[in-house]
């Protein structure tokens, strides 16, 4: 059997995973390298919205705000171990984001950015505001996922860094085998085709605005899980991470690395994210910085930089 | 009862009457040619029968049942089929997923599969690669079929749009202009194409501007000028009816005079 473009993808990226910690300086590069995993996976999400199906999202920070507060609240407030609160983040996610998306994805245009932007203010401010239940803008504690303290029992001891890396890796590499999955699957033409012409699509029976809710939601999921990932890992969150700018920075590593490609969509969130570990003024300004790759992309990479990159490869080769 | 009924159909933009009341028929295995000078309204007519647009008035029936103004998703469901004057290819897609993008309503399956490559989920993906692939030769396209779709000729998209629209396996079939930008060696494989179709028992409405591909090919022709059908006929009756060529010497006439 020859070896197909996902299957590929997929071992570079295992092998990727596991070479790096070889060359990590420090412990301290195991938490970038999970950081860069879970950001990644919110923008494999992005990916299937906007890169698949053409449709634009300002808000999916307030799907990682539910999937991270899930994680907070229902082992506490509902007794729910830590892993089924990820699960119930991703169902809350799921609900709302076709709730939000049914009657908007029913309209032609652009009207779900507007709708999602909403949608992620107004979960930001809930979160900011519930004081009662989420401990406002200072944040709130999440329990122990509790994975790690089983892999000790069973004789797998790994440092918390080295522990979060490997999980989050995982659950990175099962995001995009079923991002690549959905690409050459039925339903994944569909949504393409839907991107390449809405008109053209209805007339070979794809119902556009059904297959556009279930980008949204499947999406949604993703950036809930992250969000858990996130609050999991630093057994703490706060209303920042369904904050605006999480939504537009989710935007452009998909933007950057190129939307149509999971790969693009790792690269994208790997530079952005190891950017300012490097550069210690882009926190200052990292809304001109974003702004900025968002531009300058536009301008020079319109399809982000692995497309581009591999469009120049095999132009050389031919 | 006729396969496809059009009634009295109309549709106005602002103050202009694009087509207005214009009726007629066509039965299983037809081939009726809508013929006209350009702005006549074929495309406009085209767009309402396929959902495109929302009739102003009048009706449209498929297999005796009023389909009009219904979403052209669902009209596929029902067996209309068609392809677009001004070409509307997956251009981010290579040519045979377009192809098999004309199999949706028999690839499709629960979502969840496709997601996690379920089996199911192949077998279909499969089926529609091999429908696909077996369209793609029939209109002389399979060796591009690796290709992106964006980088192929007008007439190598016309007849993809065509292989698309086949796919689907449909009852009625609109083709609008399918072979403009067309040479002659396409055209008369086009035209051999469209015959067989119909041959198949397929319902073909199709607009053209080839007038010797409509004489050769129809059974049935209906004109058009100023939005309203002012002949219908067999070919040969048409070309000959005076109203016909006035409207047709009228252009001409215009033509000359810019
Ligand atoms: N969406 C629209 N809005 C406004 N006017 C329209 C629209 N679509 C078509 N028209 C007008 O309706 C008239 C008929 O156009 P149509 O495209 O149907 O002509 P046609 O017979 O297909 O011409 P051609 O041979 O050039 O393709 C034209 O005057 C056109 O400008
Ligand atoms: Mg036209």
């Amino acid at each position: 059997m020859r070896l197909s473009s996902k299957h590929l993808t997929l071992i570079i990226m295992a092998a990727l995973i596991v070479a790096a910690p070889f060359f990590f300086p420090s412990g301290y590069y195991f938490r970038v390298g999970a950081l860069i995993f879970v950001n990644a996976l919110a923008v494999t999400g992005i990916v299937i919205l906007t890169g698949y199906a053409g449709q634009i999202s300002l808000g999916h920070a307030g799907f990682a705000g539910i999937g991270g507060y899930a994680c907070a609240l229902a082992p506490v407030h509902w007794g729910l171990p830590p892993a089924l609160a990820v699960v119930l983040g991703a169902a809350v996610s799921a609900a709302l984001a076709y709730l939000v998306g049914r009657p908007i994805l029913r309209l032609k245009g652009y009207y779900l950015g507007v709708a999602s932007l909403g949608f992620g203010i107004l979960v930001a401010m809930v979160l900011n505001n519930e004081r009662e239940l989420t401990k406002g803008p200072d944040g709130i504690e999440v329990a122990d996922l509790g994975l790690r303290g089983l892999l000790k029992d069973w004789g797998l001891n790994l440092s918390n860094g080295e522990f979060w890396y490997a999980f989050t890796g995982l659950c990175l590499v099962i995001g995009a085998w079923i991002a690549l999955n959905l690409f050459n699957s039925p339903s994944g033409r569909a949504l393409r085709a839907l991107h390449g012409s809405e008109i053209a699509a209805g007339t070979v029976g794809i119902d556009v605005a059904r297959v556009k809710l279930q980008a949204f939601v499947i999406s949604a999921v993703y950036a809930s899980v992250a969000g858990s990932l996130t609050a999991l890992q630093n057994k703490f969150v706060t209303p920042d991470i369904a904050g605006f700018m999480h939504s537009v920075e989710m935007v452009t590593m998909a933007v950057l690395g190129g939307v149509g490609s999971v790969p693009g969509a790792i690269l994208g969130a790997g530079i952005l994210t190891l950017l300012p570990q490097v550069l210690t003024v882009f926190a200052e300004y990292e809304q001109l910085i974003l702004g900025l790759v968002m531009m300058l992309v536009m301008i020079f990479l319109r399809e982000g930089l692995v497309p581009s990159i591999l469009r120049k490869i095999r132009g050389r080769g031919e | 009862m006729s396969l496809l009924q059009i009634e009295r159909l109309g549709i106005a933009f602002g103050g202009l009457r694009a087509v207005h009341d214009v009726s007629f028929s066509v039965e299983p295995g037809e081939i009726v040619s809508v013929i006209g000078p350009n702005g006549a309204g074929k495309t406009t007519l085209f767009n309402m029968i396929s959902g495109v647009y929302r009739p102003g008035s009048g009706k449209v029936r498929l297999k005796g049942e009023d389909v009009t103004g219904m979403e052209p998703f669902l009209l596929a469901a029902r067996g209309m089929s068609r392809t677009f004057q001004n070409l509307q290819i997956f251009q981010n897609m290579t040519v045979l997923e377009n192809a098999m993008a004309g199999f949706h309503l028999q690839e499709r399956g629960p979502v969840l599969a496709d997601l996690l490559n379920l089996p199911s989920s192949r077998k279909r993906t499969r089926m529609a690669e091999e429908g696909a692939r077996a369209l793609l030769a029939r209109v002389g396209l399979e060796r591009a079929a690796d290709r992106e779709a964006g980088n192929l000729s007008y007439g190598s998209l016309k007849r993809l749009e065509i292989a698309r629209a086949l796919a689907m396996n449909p009852a009625v079939l609109l083709l609008d202009e399918p072979a403009a930008g067309c040479n002659a060696v396409e055209t008369e494989e086009i035209d051999h194409l469209i015959a067989e179709v119909a041959k198949s028992g397929v319902a073909i409405l199709l607009v053209e501007h080839d007038m010797k591909m409509v004489m050769r090919i129809s059974n049935h022709v209906v004109v058009l000028d100023h939005g309203e059908k002012i002949a219908e006929g067999p070919p040969e009756a048409v070309s000959r009816n005076p109203a016909v060529i006035a409207a047709y010497l009228g252009t001409e006439a215009a033509d000359a005079d810019r």
